[in-house]
């Protein structure tokens, strides 16, 4: 298997008591799959995906990709986080090539050649992200869409083996959203990434994925495993497709009888007519 | 309500919480708070001139006079010109002091405090006997200062060098601290090793904070230079003020004060300046 989580759980220890964030869960990624992880607040998805990026250490269970165990973060894995956390300091161009840069200036003898030849391939995937003319900007200028952008574009500089992305569009309006769904669909398709892929949004899990992940909240488990019927590049009308309808309705029962404190329609109907 | 509302304007958008403020109210209010102190140092004044014992206490316009002379020119060897030299090597005795001892702090302080807020072996380390070290009242170590280095520049650099190290150490410690733990992640999820954490992300993140710290810093530096300079010492701003004193030159004293005031003001805009120059990528305050 490419890339595999094997038995991961997670368990909160403080002093008084333990929390048991992550029931041991196993999820296998093959390669140019689009695996989404979905779930309530405080199913554990997000803790999943830091583990499986070596951010966190797991209770129990192995992180593995092409075979190897990995303990630690490293660069194979690629990360892109909901509030962009890309580099103040730096203009747009020189966040893109913060990775290679780090890995030239590791070497002890390296030319100004090196550095021009990352120039130009950081200003590749930044005409990809049509961010042209936002190249010598920083970040604090751009629009949040905008740093998302220049985020998977200094993700994918890395050249990473699997991309892992936590939200990522969580912050954003509405049609910046889909504008984004669609761009990372198309991206995924055309660089032929890997990509594990962290939600709450059902409707984007499905759009995106191959496969969903459905997970339930205290403790955090996989509940169902669903394989998503349509082709690679699906258009973004898919999301009207009576098929897709008909998912998106089973994931939304699904996910509100794994929800615990839900609000009740009925009772919130009867409390307000008993305060009326 | 709208901010703009037109009908709400007048004197109690004047008292509105982080209100905007009209153009030219700033600089009115400015002008107001020193035309007080300006009156309120005439009245005191005027009541001990009332007694006869102007010379304890000058007018403003006295000072003013006094302070012209420094100015406008003296021929050479004339006790004005004698007072020009004077005050120039007060300045340049009490600034360069006040350097050395920055300087000194600054590049103990900045690595120190770097290290504590991001290792935390460092900082269980040097955190605690920081917090100790600064409750220590910097006064009481002239006697010691004095017995171990003399009476030279080695003890006044010292006490302002100690008045301030460790305040910085914190301060360059908690800036360390306050970088979000999500830039972290993602320098190691690009390949990043602990120490380019440090590095090319915690350096650079906490840097305009740390540049702030230490233009506070400068600032407590020109006050502890003056409690160094009042013990021992034979030129410095802080050593004229207590010679003039032994001679009733009130006049003077009130010059010298407004000259540290300045230079403190100064120093000040000088380090927003380079702030400003050296952290364009900074949302602007």
């Amino acid at each position: 298997m490419f890339f595999r989580l094997t038995d991961i759980s997670k368990v909160y220890r403080s002093r008084r008591a333990s929390v048991t964030a992550l029931e041991p869960v196993s999820v296998d990624v093959a390669p140019r799959d689009f695996v989404s992880l979905i779930g309530p607040s405080g199913c554990g998805k997000s803790t999943l995906l830091a583990i499986a990026a070596g951010l966190e250490p797991p209770t129990t269970g192995t992180v593995e990709l092409e075979g190897r165990i990995l303990r630690h973060p490293g660069r194979e894995r690629g990360m892109v986080f909901q509030n962009y956390t890309l580099f103040p300091w730096l203009t747009v161009r020189e966040n893109v090539c913060f990775a290679q840069r780090l890995r030239v200036n590791r070497r002890a003898a390296h030319s100004k050649g090196e550095h021009s030849s990352l120039a130009a391939a950081a200003d590749h995937l930044i005409a990809i992200m049509g961010l042209e003319k936002f190249a010598d900007r920083y970040p604090r200028e751009l629009s949040g869409g905008m740093k998302q952008r220049v985020a998977i574009a200094r993700a994918l500089a890395n050249k990473p083996r699997l991309l892992l992305m936590d939200e990522p569009f969580g912050a954003l309006d509405a049609q910046t959203r889909e504008e984004m769904q669609e761009l990372v669909l198309l991206l995924s398709l055309h660089e032929s990434c890997t990509i594990l892929f962290v939600t709450h949004d059902i409707e984007e899990a499905l759009y995106l994925s191959n496969r969903v992940l459905v997970f339930s909240a205290h403790p955090g488990r996989i509940i169902e495993e669903i394989t998503v019927p349509f082709p690679a590049d699906r258009p973004l009308d898919t999301k009207l497709d009576p098929e897709f309808l008909q998912l998106k309705r089973h994931l939304l029962d699904l996910l509100h009888s794994g929800s615990r404190q839900r609000l009740e329609r009925e009772d919130l109907l009867a409390r307000l007519r008993a305060a009326a | 309500m709208s901010v703009t509302d037109p009908t709400r304007r007048g004197v109690i958008e004047l008292l509105r919480p982080r209100g905007t403020l009209p153009s030219a109210v700033p600089w009115l209010a400015a002008a107001l708070g020193f035309g007080l102190l300006l009156l309120a140092w005439h009245l005191a004044s005027a009541s001990y001139a009332s007694a006869g014992r102007e010379v304890l206490f000058p007018s403003p316009a006295t000072v003013w006079e006094t302070a012209t002379g420094y100015l406008v020119g003296a021929e050479r060897g004339s006790a004005r010109a004698e007072d020009r030299a004077t005050l120039a090597t007060d300045l340049a005795a009490s600034f360069g002091r006040v350097l050395a001892a920055f300087l000194l702090a600054t590049a103990v302080a900045v690595p120190l405090g770097v290290l504590t807020g991001s290792l935390p072996v460092f900082e269980k380390l040097l955190q605690p006997l920081s917090e100790f070290v600064r409750y220590v009242p910097v006064p009481a170590l002239i006697p010691l200062l004095i017995v171990v280095f003399g009476i030279g520049e080695t003890p006044k650099i010292m006490l302002i060098f100690l008045g301030t190290v460790f305040q910085l150490l914190l301060m360059v410690a908690d800036e360390i601290r306050r970088v979000a733990d999500e830039l972290l992640s993602a320098c190691y999820t690009l390949g990043g090793q602990w120490d380019e954490a440090i590095t090319k992300i915690l350096l650079p993140a906490a840097a305009p904070g740390i540049f702030d710290a230490m233009r506070l810093c400068q600032g407590w530096a020109w006050t502890w230079l003056i409690v160094a300079e009042l013990v021992a010492a034979n030129e410095g701003m802080g050593f004229r003020i207590l010679r003039y004193q032994r001679f009733l030159l009130t006049d003077k004293i009130f010059v010298y004060l407004i000259i540290l005031g300045l230079v403190g003001l100064m120093m000040d805009l000088l380090f927003r300046l380079a702030y400003r120059a050296l952290f364009r990528w900074q949302t602007p305050r």
